[in-house]
């Protein structure tokens, strides 16, 4: 009795609601402290060790990551000495580094092995170019092999050669990646303009000339260059640090490989909150490096970001414009409802089938067809007829413009009809009335069909992977180099880095930190994307407010 | 330029109204010729024949669903927007009928203004809503639309309760407010016939009454066709009364004579209050 009536309260109902929407709470919150938890300790400065293992007889120098307990007789069949009695072990996995002298950066270690392990404060820890981190003692500074310092004086020594390294590596990057960019983009413009002097027959020896002159002038130009990167790079090879490792040996190390050298355990909390945020800050502004798996991933996070702009630019007046016809022109008979149904689904198509229609369509035919109209000259190689920037963005378009017109017409059949009237019987036209009055105040509808579409643009890959997300791309989409927005070229984006870091990298359980620190990114850049277009709206919303009826 | 030289012709326009005298015979503004209005099948309006005089104010009465707002919707072609109406019949604005092929509809509604039931103002600034009218014909020199703003609040007796706020949204009016701001929105461009369909009937009594008094003052320069559910309100400020039941025009008159002395008996049940 008493339960029929608590049931007809509604209070169940209440309670339902209220449950579904905390499960879903918990779910968001969870995953996004997942995501902060694992990713953002992989910047964390951790102790390096040194231990004897007295099980393998072999010494380990590298920093602690997971642990994990298994079966004791699964590692017995692997041939690891296991203390017998045990049902289960607890082992460690152990970053060793060294990877270009002991073949793999990582190596799981039985936890009681490491119950002896020491952490000397001189043990240091290099990031280098290539092979992964070096993990050792340094005992000498050397240059051009000559012993410098040794002793108490090396770290403060070593800290300065690094710092010279690092300025004479800035200036080799200038070089070689604007200054010979440059002149690599100018000749392969004037190979280009005597290809097309070639096509059109045109063998005017005044133009022949006027390229040659200008080829001179830029291989000289670029001449130069070299002769100063050869002066850099002897300069950047001169010092080196023996570090001895875990095999006991000295070992030198050339410091123009070094990135970046610290005493994790020597270090206060202080230094390691400053290593922290400069990490965190090489990651989101710094190249990758390394196959991706070090270094930052500026270039994705930009790829991710133009991608989704140019996508809305392009939207936006094709949704809206699609929405007005829809609602206020077209005779709304069976054939709109048809088209309205057709525009529905489109919005439900499997993504990856966009891409494929991106590839065939945008690419192959689109691409192709400008390549051949306006660049005959770079033929064979195509221009516009390979995956890049535009057509990727244009195939996420298409893939979201259906959002921007559903919630557009929304927007309109939403202006109550006085306010069109009273439009109309002041003498404006239906376009004026439109223009003037109804799509400011359906603005803020548009805006919510760009949240979505922004949303769910953002975090697609799967079609990106045809038509034009790389790897690594050399080069950004925008540089200095006119006409400065190179919608042609290949892009990085975060979705597709977490997956190539993930599954495609030389070194997984490395990569793995870095697969979680790129979620939480992803999911930063969309929040904050989102942010600002829920703001631009709100403001919308605020300014056209209508009378509430 | 040709906008703005337009405009000053309208002006011209109106202070000839100003000196026109308001007594005496008055001209016919609107004539409405054996008009029948469907829906669809359905027959709204079943031939009307009317003269709506020039600078008075005329008022249409009868129970819901006569079909008093759908003939006043016919003045400015607002019913082009139902698809399933149809019209036969003709209505004449100064001699030149209003369904002429060659006639731009705009034009015409710029003549003939038209206030809604409910306020409807647009979600913009008081000012930006009076001078809409004038942006739309493209009269954008600040001088002018300020004159003009200034002078149709004036009219609609609101000036003094915005004239430190222009720039606010219209929509923190109060409702009376806003309906004087339609009011004045529709006069800002001179119309030559305004059209108040209900006006007063979303509104408080002092609000109702205000209304009343504008339309009392805007009779000397325009011509004023009023639908209204509100007998004393037709009483009270109207010249001419026309009743209409079912679609059909059953009585029209001065409306001294219609409310004293109706000639149809369904005209006099209707004002004693015996139904409706």
């Amino acid at each position: 009795m008493r339960f029929t009536e608590w049931f007809k309260s509604g209070a169940p109902w209440v309670w339902l609601s209220a449950g579904a929407v905390a499960a879903s709470l918990f779910a968001v919150v969870s995953l996004l402290l997942l995501l902060i938890y694992q990713g953002s300790a992989l910047f964390w400065p951790r102790p390096v060790l040194d231990v004897q293992s007295p099980s393998e007889n072999v010494r380990l120098i590298g920093e602690q990551r997971q642990s994990e307990v298994v079966p004791a007789e699964r590692l017995r069949s692997l041939g690891q000495k296991v203390p017998p009695g045990q049902e289960m072990v607890e082992r460690r996995l152990l970053r060793v580094g060294n990877r270009d002298l002991l073949g793999s950066d990582f190596r799981w270690v039985l936890a009681d092995d490491l119950a002896k392990a020491v952490y000397p404060a001189d043990l240091a820890v290099f990031e280098r170019r290539e092979w992964g981190n070096f993990y050792g003692y340094p005992r000498q500074v050397k240059e051009n092999g000559e012993i410098k310092a040794q002793g108490d004086a090396l770290w403060v020594e070593l800290e300065q050669r690094l710092a010279r390294v690092a300025e004479l590596y800035q200036q080799i990057r200038t070089i070689e990646k604007d200054d010979i960019g440059a002149v690599n983009y100018g000749l392969e413009k004037l190979r280009l303009e005597s290809r097309k002097l070639e096509l059109a027959q045109d063998d005017d020896p005044l133009k022949q000339q006027d390229i040659q002159a200008r080829r001179r002038a830029l291989q000289s130009q670029y001449e130069g260059m070299q002769q100063r990167l050869n002066d850099l790079y002897q300069q950047i090879r001169r010092d080196s640090v023996a570090m001895e490792t875990s095999s006991g040996g000295l070992v030198d190390v050339p410091l123009s490989k070094v990135v970046r050298a610290y005493r994790p355990n020597a270090m206060s909390l202080l230094d390691k909150l400053g290593f922290y945020l400069g990490k965190i800050w090489e990651f989101v502004s710094d190249e990758p490096r390394e196959a991706n798996t070090e270094g930052g991933i500026f270039p994705a996070i930009f790829g991710t970001v133009m991608m989704v702009f140019i996508m809305t630019i392009m939207i936006t007046p094709f949704g809206v414009v699609a929405a007005v016809y829809l609602r206020e022109y077209a005779k709304q008979g069976f054939l709109t409802r048809l088209i309205r149904i057709a525009v529905n689904n489109l919005a439900g198509v499997p993504s990856i089938v966009y891409g494929v229609f991106g590839l065939g369509f945008f690419v192959y035919f689109l691409g192709g067809s400008i390549d051949a109209l306006f660049y005959p000259e770079a033929l064979p190689a195509p221009t516009y007829g390979t995956p890049g920037l535009l057509w990727a963005s244009l195939t996420l378009a298409i893939l979201t413009v259906p959002v921007v017109i559903v919630s557009t017409e929304e927007g309109l059949t939403r202006i109550p009809r006085m306010i069109r009237e009273g439009s109309l019987a002041l003498g404006a036209t239906k376009a004026e009335t439109l223009w003037r009055t109804v799509l400011p105040m359906a603005s803020p509808a548009i805006m919510t069909g760009l949240i979505l579409a922004i949303a769910r643009a953002a975090g697609e890959v799967a079609p990106l992977m045809l038509v034009g997300v790389v790897k690594l791309a050399p080069t950004l989409p925008l540089d200095a180099n006119a006409p400065f927005l190179h919608l042609d070229r290949k892009f990085m984006h975060l979705g597709f880095h977490i997956y190539d870091v993930g599954f495609q990298s030389p070194n997984v359980e490395a990569a793995r930190p870095l697969v979680y620190a790129t979620a939480l990114l992803l999911v930063l850049v969309i929040l904050v994307l989102n942010l600002v277009a829920i703001a631009i709206r709100n403001r919308l919303r605020e300014r056209y407010r209508a009378e509430e009826s | 330029m040709k906008t703005t030289m337009t405009h000053g012709v309208n002006l011209g326009a109106l202070s000839r109204r100003n000196g026109a005298d308001n007594t005496g015979i008055a001209e016919k503004c609107l004539q409405v010729d054996d008009l029948n209005l469907y829906y669809g099948d359905k027959l709204a309006l079943k031939s009307i024949s009317l003269e709506i005089p020039k600078r008075r104010v005329t008022a249409f009465i009868g129970p819901s669903g006569c079909g008093k707002s759908t003939l006043l919707r016919c003045f400015n072609r607002m019913n082009d927007l139902i698809d399933s109406v149809r019209i036969d019949g003709d209505i004449l604005l100064d001699g030149r009928s209003i369904f002429d092929p060659s006639l731009n509809v705009a034009d015409l509604r710029r003549k003939v203004g038209m206030v809604f039931q409910k306020p409807n103002p647009f979600p913009k600034s008081i000012y930006e809503n009076v001078a809409y009218g004038l942006r739309i014909q493209g009269v954008n020199n600040r001088r002018v639309v300020d004159e003009i703003v200034e002078k149709s609040l004036k009219a609609a007796a609101l000036w003094e309760e915005v004239k430190d706020r222009l720039h606010d949204s219209a929509m923190g009016l109060s409702g009376g407010q806003q309906q004087r701001l339609v009011i004045a929105r529709a006069i800002a461009i001179e119309p030559d016939v305004i059209l108040l369909d209900e006006p007063a009937s979303a509104l408080d009594p002092i609000s109702t009454l205000k209304i009343e008094e504008l339309i009392y003052e805007l009779k000397s320069n325009y011509t004023i066709v009023i639908v209204t559910h509100n007998m004393q309100q037709a009483a009270r400020v109207s010249d001419f009364t026309a009743f209409m039941y079912m679609g059909d025009l059953i009585e029209v008159g001065p409306t001294d004579r219609i409310f004293t002395t109706p000639k149809k008996k369904q005209t006099e049940d209707y004002i004693t209050g015996r139904y409706g």
